[in-house]
């Protein structure tokens, strides 16, 4: 079996990071319920008039592949892989108010083709030419873990050598009022610092793209290993039981990770499931929290995945990311963990190469 | 790491029938589902005709003894009955025993309650429970959960119209790899104002019947049904001394990379993507005894496929024929409607016409099969191909 590299990233959030010389140096402190993403100058990678007509969705995946397939120094990759819970929502909504204000008529398929949901993964495709294995993963919280999965397997067994993968989503006002009316969205503001101690039901909304370049091979600009990953529908055993037994099956032990990732929200209701292992198993492992910076949405964990790999890469840990002070020597091992209002729970392990 | 992978049970629901043995009997008696919608008040109604099953969303709930407050989709209540079907079908009884999985794929996921409820959500808090089910991967969660499926890998794909095909293809790569020991692979739609409008904006309906590989193709009917398959691993079949129904042989995916939504003429895609599935059954293009095309019955489908079918059989092309004048097209789910097809033409050895076929096609001189013929099948191939440029190939063969 052939061993699996991050070999390159690209990312668009809530924060700046789609320049990979930084990492988390200046921080936007957000203070809104739903945060919009930092844009980068679209212009610069997608011909204006292309990208007026492109959704959201497809203008930040675009983007955010072409940064790291220019990082990874490719033109073209063997295999597209996309993660996505929502798709361009703002088409679906675009298409479903316009057949209801219209009682069907008048409509123009634009927004119905942008709203399916491999649109933005047939569009990578369809700007560098990539003719080759095209999926698309729409699983809520394990939308982005499925296409790492898949991709994992296909490099193991030498199916590819290179492999683009990503999360990507996108903010759908109405979309998000729905959400709003039970409760999933936070009904008061709160600073990013204190997202934590809420104390509150719901989390605060966002937006996003971060694409990697995986690969069989390591080179210079390599991030990390991906060892493992493992996704659960549904827990049945505790989140710190599962946490051991997948460790154990990659021959892994509590004391070997040195950084644990976090997908808390501040959600009152879920994040027990965080703090049965930050303050259990984890509590003396450095733990890492990131939903504050990038806020929630389903494939939010891809910019957990961007954290973990440059910590890996960098072994730096921006402060603004602990959430407690064990500040360990050196970053070798990290445990990624995450789960949206307790289902699709995923384990993601990353290793220094 | 297991070589063979092994197909042990299948349940479907379509507009020609509720299950299995219902499905074949409509195919051998050339029986048509397609019809003029009754249940989305549209007012496309009389300009549209559908594949459309006869249960309403009351009769499946009770049939699956749901509770008044459930929140389940239509596409979530197909896909539970047709997964429940496979499951028995399988003999599986403790389905947590083993190493087991769910990979599931839908295009329009929970719509039909999106658009019902769209603005009504916002007075009426009754319908609010949908909102939750609105997205693609809700109807699979909930055919977990019916299935007893706990703390195990599943997932939803979303590739348009070859989305079941991609959902059995992982469930193979997951099986050969050692991953999952077995696992349940298909797909599921329902019909929705939101794609019968999608559809109808890119002028791709047909008003009548659809007649696929005719020189005059009006478009497509869209049909709502949902299919599984229980695919096993060497070891299992083994373990539980399973019978075997039939294999997933080979299988591929590839983009056309050429446009949105249409394909490009000469059926780049679809060439490449049945020429890796050959390659992974390591069979030649003689080995293979019949196609289920996709065959939607648009103008730029049947050609672009009938062009890549000519690319890669030339001169030897073997009897092909596609459901969807039974059917309609069922988008996501299509992939594992076509998948049970091929499985019983291969139990049965009967190859299924290609029912409304009329004109041969200008472009080129394949014609499809037009009547039932009985003939040894080892190996059909079956093709999904979807917008996005996303084409994708499945074998299915009797023997490993």
């Amino acid at each position: 079996m052939k061993k699996v590299y991050v070999n390159s990233v690209g990312s668009i959030s809530a924060q700046k990071t789609f320049d990979n010389t930084q990492f988390l140096e200046e921080i936007i402190a957000h203070t809104e319920t739903v945060l919009a993403v930092v844009n980068p100058n679209y212009k610069d990678y997608i011909p204006p008039a292309a990208a007026r007509r492109m959704a959201k969705g497809i203008k930040m995946g675009v983007v955010a592949s072409k940064l790291a397939l220019e990082e990874a120094g490719l033109e073209n990759v063997d295999a597209i892989i996309t993660g996505t819970g929502m798709g361009c929502v703002r088409d679906s909504e675009k298409f479903v108010s316009a057949i209801i204000n219209n009682d069907e008529q008048y409509l123009t398929p634009t927004s119905f083709i942008q709203s399916t949901h491999n649109t933005v993964g047939g569009q990578i495709a369809l700007g560098i030419k990539c003719k080759g294995y095209n999926f698309t993963y729409v699983h809520s919280s394990n939308s982005f873990e499925s296409s790492l999965l898949d991709a994992k397997l296909m490099l193991n067994c030498n199916e590819a050598t290179n492999i683009l993968i990503g999360g990507v989503d996108e903010i759908g006002e109405h979309t998000t009022k729905l959400h709003r009316l039970v409760n999933h969205v936070k009904t008061t503001p709160i600073g990013s610092s204190e997202l934590l101690n809420s104390n509150t039901e719901g989390a605060i909304f966002s937006e996003g793209a971060n694409f990697f370049v995986l690969a069989n091979h390591k080179n210079e600009s390599s991030y990390a290993e991906v060892v493992g990953v493992k996704m659960y529908n549904s827990l049945t055993s505790t989140v710190s039981d599962l946490a051991q037994q997948f460790l154990e099956e990659n021959d892994l032990s509590v004391n070997d990770i040195d950084a644990v990732v976090l997908g808390n929200n501040g959600d009152i209701t879920f994040d027990t499931y965080y703090n049965e292992l930050s303050e259990g198993i984890f509590s003396a492992t450095q733990q890492v929290y990131y939903k504050h910076l990038c806020g929630e949405f389903n494939t939010a964990s891809s910019f957990g995945f961007w954290l973990a790999s440059k910590v890996l890469k960098y072994q730096h840990l921006p402060k603004v990311a602990k959430l407690n002070e064990v500040n360990p020597n050196s970053f070798k091992t990290v445990l990624l963990y995450n789960q949206y209002r307790g289902e699709n729970h995923s384990f993601t392990l990353l290793c220094k190469c | 790491m297991s070589k063979g992978v092994a197909i042990t049970g299948m349940g479907i629901i379509s507009a020609i029938g509720n299950n299995v043995s219902e499905n074949y009997a409509s195919l051998i008696e050339g029986k048509k589902g397609i019809s003029k919608i009754s249940k989305i008040d549209t007012i496309h109604k009389d300009a549209i005709m559908v594949g459309e099953i006869d249960f309403t969303n009351a009769a499946l709930e009770k049939q699956l003894g749901l509770s008044a407050d459930n929140n389940y989709s239509r596409t979530a209540l197909l896909g539970v009955v047709a997964a429940k079907q496979a499951i028995e079908n399988a003999g599986i009884t403790d389905i947590n025993k083993y190493k087991t999985g769910l990979i599931s794929s839908t295009s329009v996921g929970g719509m039909d309650m999106t658009e019902q409820y769209y603005y009504e959500y916002f007075d009426d808090a009754t319908h609010r429970k949908y909102i939750e089910s609105h997205h693609a991967g809700d109807s699979t969660q909930k055919i977990a959960k019916q299935l007893g499926l706990e703390q195990s890998l599943v997932t939803t794909i979303s590739t348009a119209c070859s989305s079941a095909a991609n959902a059995i293809m992982l469930g193979a790569r997951l099986i050969k790899s050692g991953e999952l020991d077995r696992v349940v692979v298909g797909g599921k739609d329902c019909l929705s104002k939101f794609t019968i409008n999608g559809f109808k904006t890119l002028m791709i309906l047909s008003d009548t019947y659809n007649t696929p590989f005719d020189e005059n193709r009006k478009g497509l009917n869209l049909g709502e049904a949902a299919a599984f398959l229980v695919l096993e691993s060497d070891k299992m079949v083994k373990a539980e001394n399973k019978k075997v129904l039939a294999y997933v042989k080979g299988y591929g995916n590839a983009n056309d990379a050429f446009h949105q939504t249409a394909s490009s003429e000469n059926g780049d895609g679809a060439t490449l993507a049945m020429e890796q599935a050959l390659k992974v059954a390591g069979l030649k293009p003689t080995d293979i005894d019949y196609i289920n095309a996709h065959g939607t019955a648009t103008g730029n489908n049947d050609l672009s496929e009938g062009r890549a079918i000519q690319r890669v059989f030339g001169s030897d092309v073997p009897d092909f024929s596609s459901t969807k004048a039974y059917t309609g097209h069922t988008l996501a789910a299509a992939g594992a409607i076509e998948a049970v097809y091929a499985v019983l033409a291969l139990q049965n050895n009967v190859i299924y016409p290609n029912l409304n076929f009329k004109t041969q096609m200008k472009e080129f001189d394949i014609t499809p099969q037009t009547t039932l013929k009985e003939k040894e099948l080892q190996t059909v191939l079956s093709n999904s191909l979807g917008f996005g440029g996303n084409c994708s190939t499945v074998i299915f063969s009797k023997e490993q």
